[in-house]
């Protein structure tokens, strides 16, 4: 039985389309266009394999055969240009070297290819949904509608968001190069901030929601392990990817029978992934190695390790965890990690010093509508016997949630403090 | 632009059934130049940010097999001679299909004769939800915690 042609064009498509569009971008110096002469050597497969079959090497068909549409694209050019009266010598020659370039470009190191179309994707002209869009389609290979149905936004918009960024990135002549060594970190920290802004897209997708949305976490660390064979040097990747796999590894413990969500002390920890926990491990491992200071990226992971490592919710190591926020702290001091401390507080040394630690963060104007702040100090409040106080933190959780499940879980736990009163 | 039918990430492993190696003798191992080529296309899955794990197994002659039969193990030492195929090792890759995962085995530097066999992993979504609580409350029983 011979394999299914199309299906088979649609994988080899899936492999190679990323280098092949960032290949092309290198030698056409524009993001549209190499998707374009992409997108036409894939209609030529299409069109010949199915009589031909499967190449021996499809990806340098692909790449052949789109060098030379783009080839041909600069020389139509030309002739064009020809037939006007008025003659612009500069655009011709400009055009000239243009078609030599593109016959004598060889296939330079498609990593650093790769690593030039990340960083225009993610570029700081672009904005961050530009970004999440064409990550998702020149990395990711998805189409519009992928793309729209995991963001549960209208596939025109999607389709309307890539057009414009490419056009925006096609005026601004952004160039198609690495960044300087001065920008380098911050840039680096932009498509890291967008790898997780699809992870966690896919992380807080409820179960039976469009299974799309799930494929992001694991879209997100496809992209997320490339990256660290392209940068292997920068540990703040490494931690990131840990931080992932760490994180995946609880997808099949996160919801129940019912789609209800069950927190992370909560869950049967036999259904975590040991595989992804392992790689997770691994991957933090690699950003100790390289021996700088921990960012945040693997102070999460070393956090999310904590939990990994304990086979019961008993066993876990909260002072450690504390430790790990502090240093947190210290590095990127925000309302949310504080947050996140004091329960880690409340549960190495008890609910009262973390009830106090928190005490100013009523005031942070960046929780106000930040649903957790008050389900945390409901928490706590419970524990302390303050059964009242409680309640009331948990109806306000709920009202603060847009996610139904999560606000079914607060109602409960409200009505829960209710109960044990009198 | 294509009518792509995206099915969800799923795992797949790829044994590796090298010719011969039903016969291979205890503590042999292939020789530098094949495995030069196998690093080079184990790395290539690494940087496509496919593979999840591999390994390579020693040959049959230094290992066992337990036949179940009227209720009681029985062990044989290897080599077996009733195998005319045996597994040499594996990956386990993430991919979006099938096609994809036959395209990276059709991509591996096998020789002659050899075979890669695909088989796709189960995982708890696989199952019926009835099943699936069945699992989940059985590991917890292997686990020695409650139900």
């Amino acid at each position: 039985m011979t394999r299914d042609t199309h299906r088979a064009i649609e994988a080899v498509w899936r492999i190679e389309s990323a280098k092949l569009v960032a290949t092309l971008a290198r030698m056409v110096r524009d993001v549209g266009l190499a998707e374009d002469f992409a997108q036409e050597a894939l209609l030529a497969a299409f069109e010949q394999w199915p009589e031909t079959g499967i190449p021996e090497n499809p990806g340098a068909w692909l790449m052949t055969t789109a060098k030379r549409r783009a080839i041909d694209h600069f020389r139509r050019d030309q002739r064009l240009e020809r037939r006007h009266e008025q003659f612009a010598r500069e655009r011709e020659s400009q055009q000239q070297m243009a078609a030599a370039d593109l016959e004598a470009a060889t296939d330079d190191d498609i990593g650093d290819d790769l690593l030039r179309l990340i960083f225009v994707a993610c570029h700081p002209s672009l904005s961050i949904e530009a970004h999440v869009a064409l990550t998702l389609r020149l990395l990711g290979g998805l189409s519009t509608g992928e793309i729209a149905r995991a963001f549960l936004i209208p596939e025109p918009t999607v389709a309307q968001r890539i057009v414009r960024a490419k056009r925006s990135l096609a005026a601004a002549h952004v160039p198609f190069e690495l960044p300087r060594r001065a920008e380098f970190a911050s840039r680096l920290a932009s498509v890291l901030q967008v790898i997780y802004l699809i992870f966690n897209e896919g992380y807080t997708a409820t179960a039976g929601e469009d299974w799309m949305r799930p494929a992001l976490c694991e879209e997100a660390l496809r992209l997320g392990r490339i990256l660290a064979e392209l940068v292997p040097e920068e540990p703040e990747v490494h931690g990131l990817v840990a931080l992932m796999e760490i994180q995946a590894s609880r997808l099949p413990a996160r919801s129940g029978p019912a789609g209800e969500p069950i927190l992370l002390l909560d869950q049967n920890r036999v259904l975590w992934d040991r595989l992804l926990i392992h790689r997770g491990l691994v991957a933090l491992e690699r950003a100790r190695a390289l021996g700088r200071s921990p960012g945040t990226n693997r102070l999460q992971a070393e956090i999310a390790a904590c939990h990994a490592r304990a086979q019961t919710a008993r066993e876990t190591d909260w002072n450690r965890i504390l430790a790990l926020y502090d240093t947190l702290i210290e590095v990127a001091p925000s309302p949310v990690v504080k947050l996140n401390r004091a329960v880690a507080l409340a549960m190495a040394t008890g609910p009262a010093a973390a009830l106090e630690s928190i005490d100013a963060l009523v005031a942070e104007p960046s929780l106000r509508n930040y649903h957790l702040l008050p389900a945390v100090r409901g928490d706590l409040l419970g524990k302390l016997g303050r059964l009242e106080e409680a309640r009331a933190e948990f109806e306000r959780a709920a009202s603060l949630t847009r996610n139904a499940r999560e606000r079914e879980l607060l109602l409960r736990r409200a009505a829960g403090c209710q109960k044990r009163d009198g | 632009m294509t009518s792509q039918k995206v099915d969800k990430h799923m795992r797949f492993m790829m044994l590796m059934i090298p010719k011969g190696y039903e016969k291979a003798t205890a503590g042999s191992m292939p020789d530098a130049k094949v495995v030069a080529e196998m690093m080079k296309y184990n790395k290539s899955l690494q940087q496509a940010g496919v593979l999840l794990a591999l390994d390579g197994l020693h040959p049959p002659a230094m290992g066992a097999r337990i036949r179940f039969s009227g209720g009681k193990p029985k062990v044989t030492d290897g080599p077996f001679s009733e195998a005319k195929e045996v597994i040499g090792g594996y990956w386990i890759i993430q991919v979006r299909s099938k096609e994809e995962a036959i395209e990276w085995a059709c991509r591996s530097p096998l020789s002659e004769d050899c075979v890669i066999e695909i088989r796709q992993v189960q995982e708890m979504a696989d199952f019926p939800p009835d099943v699936q609580q069945a699992a989940a409350g059985f590991a917890e029983l292997q686990a020695g915690r409650p139900a």
